[in-house]
């Protein structure tokens, strides 16, 4: 078993601006933990997690993967991208870290060449104009606004994905029910021919979580 | 923490910005030299996705000169500690990168790069 990394050295007053690590965080670590064996069966090199808050999961991937691998982050709050360097210090991964929207500043550079790709966005049904404007501010809000069906940034992240990822990649995402999940594996499947499966779901309180993995058609006929 | 590792993978997005917006040009950069693991396997799998020419430039204008223009085919320590050092040793903690072709300043600050655009500027 992997340990949940180590927070200690964040505080409420870290978490007053940051997200803090709840059930969808922690879904998302078991479903990476279930799936280690095949993830590392395609020799990763670059890592990528988008809307990384505290960096509990690059940290925790940094754990199954080890360090010969590339780990990148981004998050559009720079509270955020202070705490994931500081986790990734305290359990001695080392993360690059960008404030910066979804993937937008490393899509020139890393065309295809990015081999797990993992969000878990801010996927709560909302106002419009709260998801806009946490998304403009970079405030704790952008953590969990999503907009009224919850998908305003996941789908712009969604239309992102198939020119990132390499042949063999993989994309996790956490997502909530009422997100539609049968709906964003068929749209995957029909416009990039990435693969989705549910590895995961949970009900935690209300929310009823699912963790989908994205893989290209031609690296599962692969297998 | 902007090391030239990451330098080296990001490049301007703003809006019709397409060509030339790559590498960023370091401006007032205070460095920091800190100690990283030396580990020539992580080396070895990163190497051919480096743009090599735009790490050796922006490595002589931060002062070093001990990489090669042309990345070699045979590595040996050497030269795999010399680039170790200079992706992942040389951090950049304050200053700015500027895009060669649009201009766009993304500022530096605490060793976070931040690569936001403003509504506007966006594709
Ligand atoms: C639900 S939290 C997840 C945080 C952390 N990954 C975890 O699992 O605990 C969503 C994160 O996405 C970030 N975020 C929201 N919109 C974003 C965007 N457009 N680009 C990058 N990050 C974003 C938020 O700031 C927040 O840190
Ligand atoms: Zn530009």
């Amino acid at each position: 078993m992997i340990p949940t990394p180590d927070l200690s050295h964040l505080t409420n007053t870290d978490f007053e601006k940051v997200y803090e690590p709840a059930e969808d965080t922690f879904l998302l670590l078991d479903a990476l933990e279930e799936d280690a064996k095949s993830l590392k069966s395609i020799n990763p090199g670059i890592c990528l997690e988008v809307g990384s808050g505290s960096g509990c999961v690059t940290s925790f991937l940094g754990k199954v993967l080890g360090p010969s691998v590339l780990y990148l982050c981004t998050d559009i709050n720079p509270h955020a991208c202070r705490c994931t360097l500081l986790t990734g210090r305290q359990n001695q991964v080392d993360v690059n870290v960008v404030n910066g929207s979804l993937t937008t500043p490393f899509q020139n550079r890393l065309a295809h060449k990015i081999d797990v790709i993992v969000f878990n966005p801010p996927y709560v049904p909302t106002l419009e104009k709260e998801a806009s404007d946490a998304q403009h501010s970079g405030n704790i809000g952008g953590a969990w606004a999503g907009g009224t069906d919850g998908m305003r940034i996941t789908n712009v992240l969604l239309r992102q994905i198939d020119s990132l990822l390499s042949s063999a990649g993989r994309f996790y995402l956490v997502a909530l029910k009422q997100n539609n999940i049968p709906e964003i594996i068929e749209t995957m499947q029909d416009q990039y021919n990435l693969t989705g499966e549910v590895l995961l779901q949970r009900r935690a309180g209300r929310e009823h979580l699912f963790i989908i993995c994205f893989k290209r058609q031609s690296s599962i006929s692969l297998q | 923490m902007v090391r030239l590792l990451t330098h080296n993978l990001l490049a301007c997005h703003a809006k019709d910005c397409n060509t030339n917006n790559f590498p960023l040009q370091f401006k007032d950069v205070q460095l920091e030299i800190r100690e990283a693991d030396f580990n020539p396997e992580f080396l070895k799998g990163f190497m051919p996705k480096i743009d090599w020419k735009a790490l050796v430039d922006t490595a002589r204008q931060l002062g070093d000169t001990s990489l090669p223009l042309e990345q070699p085919e045979m590595v040996d320590d050497e030269f795999l500690k010399n680039l170790h050092h200079i992706l992942l040793e040389i951090h950049v903690e304050e200053g700015s990168m500027t895009c060669p072709n649009c201009g766009h300043v993304y500022p530096i600050s605490n060793g976070i790069p931040n690569m936001l655009l403003a509504e506007h500027e966006i594709g």
